[in-house]
């Protein structure tokens, strides 16, 4: 990708991707010390996920963030915008001087992510379960006009409540569509508290595979795990969306964050943040680069 | 007890889709699924989709000749919304059809969020209009106008006949922009071939003038105003008929113009409930013009309508030719 280690040369391809993970989460760190809120817990848990797929999956051109071959990634989970702007950073689609504008009066950078309003973001999200079925039509039209570019689709296991979510896994797999790849973030809780107790949702691997779908369930924090899953949905020859199910812990290597009582929204007090950049930081270096 | 069966009056039945046609009444058929094939001829970025209602809104016309433009998305409009909006993403232009009720009620959300709030190019055509079936609420569509006028940025269009349908697919399909589109399918009346009429999207056309009455009206409406019109023509009233295929944007200027005419009677005529339609669209604009006319609505009630034969809930709901002829008189006193 655009950004780089120093010493780029000598790092693996798995150091390269931990660097950018450990960029995005500093970078939804700061803005969430701008706003002095935020879904910082759900972006730190997402942060691997994300820089597989824009620093290792996609194919971008962050200088032309519309560019008809590009791969597309769909936010579904609006209210996971801060991540996808740490994401969208990183890969230098959004400049970092607009960092400090996040959730500010006219800034490009709204607290809930619009297609209208940020370069790179491809829809409005916020009304949960509205991604899936918009990406049933994108693979619908890409195969159309013979295009190959992939669509990911990055949602909550909370949209799994949705019944638009299924209407789109059926038609998915009856339109057998291989070039959309669902991304389903399962850090098991919702605005009302712990998944399971809101609406079950599991046996997933078992209902997935029911729909016709290709699935893999991996730990999202492990980031060997998450590139070998991204590799093997991008390089399946079935005729048959995929799926990756992420289990993943919210508050992610920021280990006051991770213990913290869980739930939609962790508790950041203002002192905490820079705490938190400097145990970020620390856990970083720690894990070796 | 066989023969007293046998005596038994037949009673009168309804179907889902019966035709608005009436007797003896020129019709053309399929006029929406034979527009879309012309204008698909023109325009390669053109796509059908439907809900499991491909053949009930005329749109397998469609799917016979671009049978790979074609795409079932099953009984699942929230998923057809949403898809179409993911294929307005992709550059193409899909012509999305379900039933009125189901694309209006089921879906708004979709339509609202996925739609409308990005601007996509995205056609929805709804079949069963207001009251065109006699199916009972689940089918009778007597909100839809509302629902989609409230909408940000959709444009809402209402057409009278065969000839407004095939024209109004040509126009919307050549606007950038979400158009929600009443779709009349099967066999469908031919009336304004026979007045110097043309649709033009967002405009408003004078169908006929007359200085007693100023009939405003939309959809199957409009043809009913003009049999209205004939009726009355005995001497009784001279009725002029301002025909409104657009609902939103309205055409306010040419409304008030007409209106602001002393001495008229005017009514607005619609297909659809009291609420939200054409009727308080025009009363808001003549208010805020300080054009003050006599004004009536002609419109279903604000109420669960009942299930029975088509001809039966016109007329009882007011919207038959002869009741509202005969309101008309009573109002003219």
């Amino acid at each position: 990708m655009t950004i780089i280690p120093q010493d780029a040369e000598a790092v693996s391809p798995l150091q390269r991707v931990a660097y950018h993970a450990w960029r995005i989460r500093r970078f939804a760190l700061r803005m969430g010390e701008v706003q002095g809120q935020g879904y910082v817990g759900q972006a730190l848990g997402w942060a691997d996920v994300l820089a597989v797929a824009y620093c290792h999956a996609m194919k971008i051109r962050p200088a032309d963030p519309h560019w008809e071959g590009r791969d597309r990634f769909l936010l579904s989970h609006g209210h996971y915008a801060i991540a996808l702007y740490a994401a969208l950073l990183e890969a230098e689609i959004i400049p970092e001087s607009e960092l400090e504008t996040y959730g500010s009066d006219d800034s490009r950078l709204p607290m809930s992510g619009m297609a209208t309003y940020t370069p790179g973001m491809e829809m409005s999200g916020g009304s949960l379960g509205q991604g899936l079925p918009i990406g049933v039509g994108m693979a619908l039209g890409l195969r159309l006009k013979n295009n190959p570019a992939w669509v990911f689709n990055s949602m909550s296991d909370g949209e799994l409540d949705e019944g638009s979510t299924w209407e789109a896994a059926l038609s998915a797999s009856h339109h057998k569509l291989s070039n959309l790849i669902a991304l389903v973030d399962l850090n098991k809780q919702q605005a009302d508290g712990n998944s399971h107790e809101i609406l079950e949702f599991e046996p997933l691997v078992d209902k997935w595979q029911a729909f016709g779908w290709h699935v893999q369930r991996v730990d999202g924090n492990d980031l060997a795990a998450v590139v070998t899953a991204f590799d093997n949905a991008m390089s399946l020859t079935e005729l048959k969306p995929r799926v990756i199910l992420f289990d993943t812990l919210m508050g992610k290597s920021v280990d006051f964050l991770e213990t913290r009582e869980k739930n939609h929204f962790i508790r950041v007090d203002q002192d905490e943040w820079q705490a938190a950049l400097s145990v970020l930081d620390a856990n970083y270096e720690k894990g070796g680069f | 007890m066989g023969a007293d069966a046998n005596k038994k009056p037949r009673l009168t039945t309804s179907a889902m889709i019966a035709s608005i046609a009436s007797e003896g009444q020129r019709t053309e058929a399929a006029p929406f699924g034979h527009a879309l094939v012309a204008a698909a001829q023109q325009d390669s970025r053109i796509v059908g989709m439907t809900a499991d209602l491909s053949k009930y809104t005329d749109l397998h016309i469609f799917a016979r000749d671009f049978p790979e433009r074609h795409f079932q998305m099953g009984m699942a409009e929230q998923l057809l919304m949403a898809a179409a909006g993911g294929m307005a993403k992709e550059g193409l232009v899909p012509f999305a059809t379900t039933y009125a009720v189901f694309a209006t009620r089921r879906a708004y959300d979709f339509i609202h969020q996925v739609i409308a709030e990005e601007n996509l190019n995205v056609k929805i055509c709804a079949a069963l209009p207001g009251l065109t079936t006699g199916y009972g609420p689940s089918h009778q569509a007597t909100d839809d106008l509302a629902l989609m006028r409230a909408v940000p940025g959709l444009t809402v269009i209402d057409p009278c006949d065969a000839l407004d349908t095939a024209q109004a697919v040509a126009e919307i399909a050549a606007y950038n922009g979400p158009v929600y589109m009443r779709l009349l399918r099967g066999k469908v009346p031919l009336v304004l071939d026979q007045y110097d009429y043309r649709f033009e999207l967002g405009k408003a056309k004078l169908l006929r003038g007359g200085k007693d009455v100023l009939i405003i009206s939309s959809g199957i409406m409009t043809m009913r105003a003009l049999e209205v019109a004939e009726l009355l023509g005995d001497g009784s009233a001279d009725v002029a008929v301002l025909h409104v295929p657009t609902i939103k944007p309205l055409d306010e200027a040419t409304i008030i113009e007409e209106c602001r005419r002393s001495g008229r009677l005017v009514i607005v005529a619609e297909n659809h409930s009291t609420v939200g339609g054409l009727g308080e669209a025009v009363a808001l604009a003549l208010l805020k013009a300080r054009v003050h006319p006599e004004f009536r609505q002609i419109a279903l009630p604000d109420a669960f309508l009942d299930a029975g034969a088509l001809p039966t809930l016109h007329d009882r709901y007011g919207i038959s030719t002869a009741t509202m002829a005969a309101n008309i008189r009573v109002w003219l006193g």
